[in-house]
């Protein structure tokens, strides 16, 4: 074990470098431009989608295409919740997540009757299902949308500094909440179920391990946090239609691309991929169809040349592990 | 009699259904594989069919085997130096690697031929039916559409049953490791099968040409009906996909004449259903 006191030497440095960056993004409202801190927001909620897909796709191998269900669901039933029941917003986002998850089990159920390819495209005809059935409420717009009534914004707070901050923080809990709780969660026993089915599903089965419903638990735990996610992203924008809400493109796409080109099936890929999205997206304003065709290239690229993306281009170049999951070495 | 004429156009719907999907059901019989870019590649076609007859004036008959040939080319090449190389027990590389294809494809037809939707006239054709006894009518376009979806299933069953390519495909479909020890090439073999699936995009495309608007957009919801006439049908039978084309075209028409903004939907649920009494579908031969 020569390895051990080098990898002991190395986690604080890591473990500065966590710890810098939280007091930076927490410090932000008092730092950044308002311009900065919108980007931001975006930023962290687009890190907590990753961050979802990729415990779904990379650590129990259910590639979903239809996560927009989530993102679109929970952002109508938060809308719902916040013009109709009357409850605080701060309180209808996390209901509008619960109940998310809730209706999660049956569509689940459903969706799990279809496997490997056919679940992503399940998945994506789910999320159709949602958008379609949403374009029918006519109390929530039909398909045209709503905007949030003007002074349901202002009970979150009366001031606009103080609402972005507000939204800010939101945001920051969700980026953060979900790294962490993916960190926890792969260095708890149920971190060491999805390493031994990524391993072997026939060799898990016979240790005890529930397969289908470590799958199951997984799936509708993302549907749940990427609903709250989605809930945050309207309250955000203040404005939701079907198509935005159910859009493949910006919730699927993007997100997919963002964890493969970042490095799949680590907690460090996502993070990656977010701040190469954002940064190739601020030199990319002009450039069109064209941002799209090259994101997908580039994903193309990834699974051809490695299909652990660039963390595992940069790890192999000696970058240290920044969040530790295995328990005794590097395999 | 009004339901009479609806279950008719229903029936007609679900034979151009039955062509979307049957490449699609083809490349996973054979490669164990799913083209997420499925729908993108059938409006290439019809952007294809579109360029050639309408932009270059080329005579119908010449587009359409044009459209046929280039399809195939691209299928085979595509296979050989993109597919393959993606093709193993690792399902995340294959779904990755078309869903990138979708969205370059997308955004590359927006490029080229912007966002305007297009058609491709057939002149007389487009308006031309036949009439029935009872008040029934039906129009010629889909009756040519159900005809030309019964054609090509037919041949693909003689390719698949009496020839010795088809025996090359089916032996690979049952077991692809087994065909390099046969002396078979399976890249070749497999390529082979996306050229054949291509031709039949190909004739999809041209058909969704010809009988709607379409637009750089329209690719995924052509995968996603394909995907349930196939999952309807059930896996692997090529007959049992004619029969889900039907049942998802019969529910779509029967959704829109309750209401207009219920048509695609009922084709949903409906596939939910079935998925749900029956996730073997309706003529299941091989597991997924």
């Amino acid at each position: 074990m020569t390895t051990a006191p080098l990898t002991r030497r190395k986690a604080p440095v890591s473990l500065i470098a966590i710890f810098v960056t939280i007091v930076l993004l927490a410090a932000a409202p008092f730092w950044a431009s308002r311009g900065t801190l919108n980007m931001l927001m975006e930023a962290l909620a687009f890190l907590a989608l990753a961050q979802m897909w990729n415990l779904l796709a990379g650590y129990t191998g259910l590639i979903s295409v239809g996560q927009q269900a989530w993102v679109g669901l929970g952002g109508y039933l938060f809308f719902a919740l916040a013009m109709f029941s009357g409850l605080p917003l701060l309180i209808a986002l996390p209901v509008a997540a619960l109940l998310s998850g809730l209706i999660a089990f049956p569509i689940g159920w459903i969706a799990f009757r279809l496997q490997g390819a056919y679940f992503a495209i399940g998945t994506w005809v789910i999320a159709e299902v949602f958008r379609l059935i949403a374009a029918q409420f006519s109390a929530l717009g039909g398909g045209s949308g709503i905007s949030l009534p003007i002074d349901v914004v202002k009970s979150l707070a009366t001031s606009r500094g103080a609402r972005d901050m507000v939204m800010y923080y939101i945001a920051f809990g969700l980026g953060i909440g979900s790294v962490m709780i993916v960190w926890l969660m792969l260095r708890s026993k149920w971190g060491l179920a999805f390493t031994a089915i990524r391993d072997s599903e026939p060799a898990s089965e016979s240790i005890g391990i529930r397969i289908r419903r470590v799958k199951f638990m997984v799936y509708v735990a993302t549907a749940a946090s990427t609903a709250l996610t989605g809930g945050f992203i309207f309250l955000q924008k203040l404005r939701i239609t079907p198509d935005a809400a159910f859009s493949v493109n910006e919730w699927s796409a993007f997100i997919i691309f963002i964890v493969v080109i970042g490095g799949i099936g680590s907690i460090e890929g996502p993070i990656l991929g977010v701040i190469l999205f954002f940064t190739l997206r601020s030199f990319a304003a002009d450039w069109g169809n064209w941002y799209l065709i090259t994101l997908g290239a580039l994903a193309i690229g990834v699974m051809l040349v490695d299909r652990q993306g660039m963390w595992s281009i940069l790890k192999s170049r000696g970058v240290p592990v920044l969040f530790k999951t295995t328990r005794w070495f590097e395999p | 009699m009004e339901w009479v004429n609806v279950l008719i156009q229903g029936v007609l719907l679900g034979g151009l259904y039955a062509l979307f999907a049957a490449g699609l059901s083809l490349m996973f019989g054979v490669m164990r594989f799913v083209n997420i870019a499925h729908g993108d590649f059938i409006v290439l076609a019809a952007y294809l069919m579109l360029s050639f007859v309408t932009f270059m004036g080329w005579h119908p008959a010449l587009g359409i085997v044009a459209v046929v040939l280039v399809m195939g080319v691209i299928g085979y090449l595509g296979q050989r130096i993109l597919l393959n190389r993606v093709l193993g027990k690792d399902i995340l590389p294959p779904i990755l690697v078309t869903f990138g294809l979708s969205i370059i494809l997308q955004n590359g037809m927006m490029e080229v031929f912007s966002a305007d939707s297009r058609r491709v006239s057939s002149g007389a054709l487009d308006v031309a039916s036949i009439s029935l006894p009872g008040d029934l009518a039906i129009g010629a376009m889909p009756l040519l559409m159900f005809v030309v979806a019964l054609g090509v299933l037919a041949g693909l069953h003689v390719l698949f049953f009496h020839t010795a390519l088809g025996r090359l495909l089916r032996a690979t479909s049952d077991d692809a490791e087994m065909v390099p020890l046969m002396g078979g090439n399976k890249a070749h073999v497999f390529a082979l099968a996306t050229m054949i699936a291509s031709g039949v995009v190909a004739v999809a495309g041209i058909m969704l040409a010809m009988k709607t608007n379409f637009d750089p957009s329209a690719g995924p919801s052509r995968l996603l009906f394909a995907f349930e006439a196939v999952i309807i049908g059930g896996l692997g039978s090529l007959w049992g996909t004619l029969a889900g084309g039907v049942v998802l075209g019969v529910a779509q028409v029967v959704g829109a004449q309750i209401d207009a903004g219920f048509q695609i939907l009922a084709g949903h649920l409906v596939f939910l259903l079935i998925l749900v009494v029956r996730p073997q579908g309706l003529f299941a031969r091989m597991k997924g």
